[in-house]
């Protein structure tokens, strides 16, 4: 087995540190990276963290994403409408995915195109708009182009940081998109008009190969750090225990 | 009371430009028994409200829905509906697309009889430019906060299946989550709930606690037993989803040919026939494995 991560386990271990200080909140993850990442949180700096089986529980512990999986330990019921009460109230980060993305975070998975008549119907909104006005926010685009880095998304189902700032304080106040992370890097919102900063590049990824995979301009600071590696204990975590059959390696081109 | 009906009974009840609501939750415990009686009945312009799974996809093809009310159509193992997305994209269906907990919101305030609830969801987003209707209402209290006024949304009929039901009406899932079932109901001026078998009142206790007994008598006009109802989405305990079934159920929005050809074999049937043909084709395919848990379990 290779010393070196793989560009998913990058990923993976960015998105644990994006749950650092969230404490004891539920998290939902899209994609199979994310759920990895939820999961190295959790079985590193993050235990109180919980998450659910996929269906309407709670899980104790940490199941894996792939491979035998022992019967889970149930911790609580946590059906749909439990889900949407709890997010209503604030105990939740979601990691969600976005087919299109905007330079102040505005998120599309809804349709391309006109929404009355689009040219590709995509899964709707789901519980987007709410999420982003209801709780923190990141989302995982596992494929980074012009194609989901857009000028302007064709329907906002996540809420960006400007549309937030037209909203009166108290509309916004649960509003937070914490961090946007790809297969080629990590972006917040860190500047002066919450527009999409470029916070770190994966190893191997240059700010030029990024530059040129975004459709709009990214806040691009003097000094770009690089992604932290996951230490050894991570990557043994990850490979041994979270997800020995790699399902998050086929997810990132 | 004896509340037992037929499907034909129930669906006979439709007429043109109806709202009607279609319970469970993408691929998972949909009447699908009474979806297959629409599909069969000449009724057509219906809105539908859905937490839309092949429920939806089907009807669309089939020409019945003039409008959609969801926050998604999906068929959970296969992300999206083909026959929805083409139904999107040729311009026959129009969405009313909400946040999935606003949508809740609305059939909750049609349930206990409120013009509209307050939420927060949906603000900054584009639910407000595709449903124009939607209204501010600003706080009473001192906090003077401006909310969207989720309007009711009122159910002409509700459709759900359930694993267990009485003769009177009382039902019972017994799988992991109830959905928005009992709300359609409630949102619903006439409810009629299939189930996998009608038992005694006296053994409905013995299937689970007494919390699984979330549908009660007053929330249904008519019962109908219709085993394997939900098929091919789940309905656990009693049968997962049938993964191949809508593997080729997606595969017949490939072109004409696949979609007559499905047609024929499955949806131009009596659901008798439609039941005794999954029964043969399940013994020819007792060897083959499949592939997936009865739990539909996905990683998440």
């Amino acid at each position: 087995m290779s010393d070196v991560a793989t560009r998913a386990e990058v990923c993976a271990a960015a998105i644990s540190d994006n749950f650092r200080g969230d404490g004891e909140i539920l998290v939902s993850c899209f994609g199979s990276v994310p759920s990895v990442g939820a999961r190295l949180a959790k079985s590193t700096h993050a235990p109180d963290l919980l998450l659910t089986d996929g269906i309407a529980s709670l899980v104790d512990g940490v199941q894996p994403v792939s491979g035998k999986r022992a019967t889970p330990v149930i911790e609580a019921w946590m059906p749909f409408r439990s889900v949407f009460d709890l997010l209503w109230s604030g105990r939740r980060h979601v990691v969600m995915m976005a087919s299109q993305i905007d330079r102040f975070g505005n998120q599309n998975f809804s349709a391309a195109g006109a929404h009355a008549k689009p040219s590709a119907q995509l899964i709707g909104m789901r519980g987007a708009p709410g999420n982003t006005i209801s709780h923190p926010t990141s989302y995982w685009v596992p494929n980074h182009s012009k194609q989901t880095f857009v000028e302007r998304v064709d329907v906002v189902c996540g809420v960006g940081y400007d549309r937030a700032a037209k909203l009166s304080p108290q509309q916004r106040r649960f509003h937070e998109i914490r961090r946007v992370i790809s297969n080629l890097g990590v972006f917040d919102f860190a500047t002066p008009d919450r527009r999409m900063r470029l916070a770190s590049v994966h190893p191997g990824v240059s700010v030029d190969e990024i530059v040129e995979n975004t459709a709009f301009e990214l806040a691009i600071p003097d000094d770009v750090p690089t992604t932290r590696e996951p230490t050894g204990s991570e990557l043994a975590l990850m490979r041994e225990q979270l997800d020995p059959e790699g399902f998050a390696n086929k997810e990132v081109r | 009371m004896n509340k037992q009906t037929t499907l034909a009974a129930a669906v006979g009840e439709l007429r043109d430009g109806m709202t009607i609501g279609i319970g469970g939750w993408g691929s998972r415990r949909k009447p699908m028994a009474i979806v297959r009686e629409i599909l069969r009945s000449p009724v057509k312009n219906l809105t539908v409200m859905s937490y839309g799974g092949p429920d939806v996809g089907l009807l669309c093809k089939a020409g019945k829905v003039k409008q959609l009310v969801s926050g998604f159509v999906s068929l959970d193992s296969i992300p999206l509906d083909p026959h929805f997305r083409a139904a999107r994209q040729n311009g026959s269906v129009e969405f009313r697309e909400l946040d999935e907990g606003m949508f809740q919101w609305g059939l909750y305030a049609a349930a206990i009889r409120l013009p509209f609830l307050p939420t927060r969801a949906g603000l900054g987003s584009s639910v407000l430019e595709i449903n124009p209707e939607l209204k501010l209402v600003r706080s009473p209290y001192a906090d003077g906060e401006e909310l969207i006024a989720m309007p009711a949304l009122a159910l002409d009929v509700a459709f759900i299946h359930m694993n267990r039901a009485d003769a009177k009406g009382n039902g019972q899932y017994l799988g992991p989550d109830v959905y928005f079932d009992d709300v359609m109901c409630g949102a619903a001026k006439r409810r009629f709930m299939s189930c996998e078998r009608v038992v005694e009142t006296k053994e409905l206790l013995a299937g689970g606690a007494v919390q699984t007994l979330r549908i009660n008598r007053t929330m249904i006009d008519g019962v109908i037993e219709a085993p394997g109802g939900a098929h091919f989405t789940e309905c656990p305990p009693d049968y997962g989803r049938d993964e191949a079934f809508q593997r080729e159920y997606a595969a017949s929005a490939k072109d004409d040919e696949n979609w007559q050809r499905f047609k024929a074999e499955w949806l131009d049937v009596s659901e008798a026939d439609y039941q005794a043909k999954l029964q043969d084709r399940r013994a020819r395919s007792e060897t083959q494995p499949s592939g997936v848990d009865p739990a539909g379990r996905r990683s998440a």
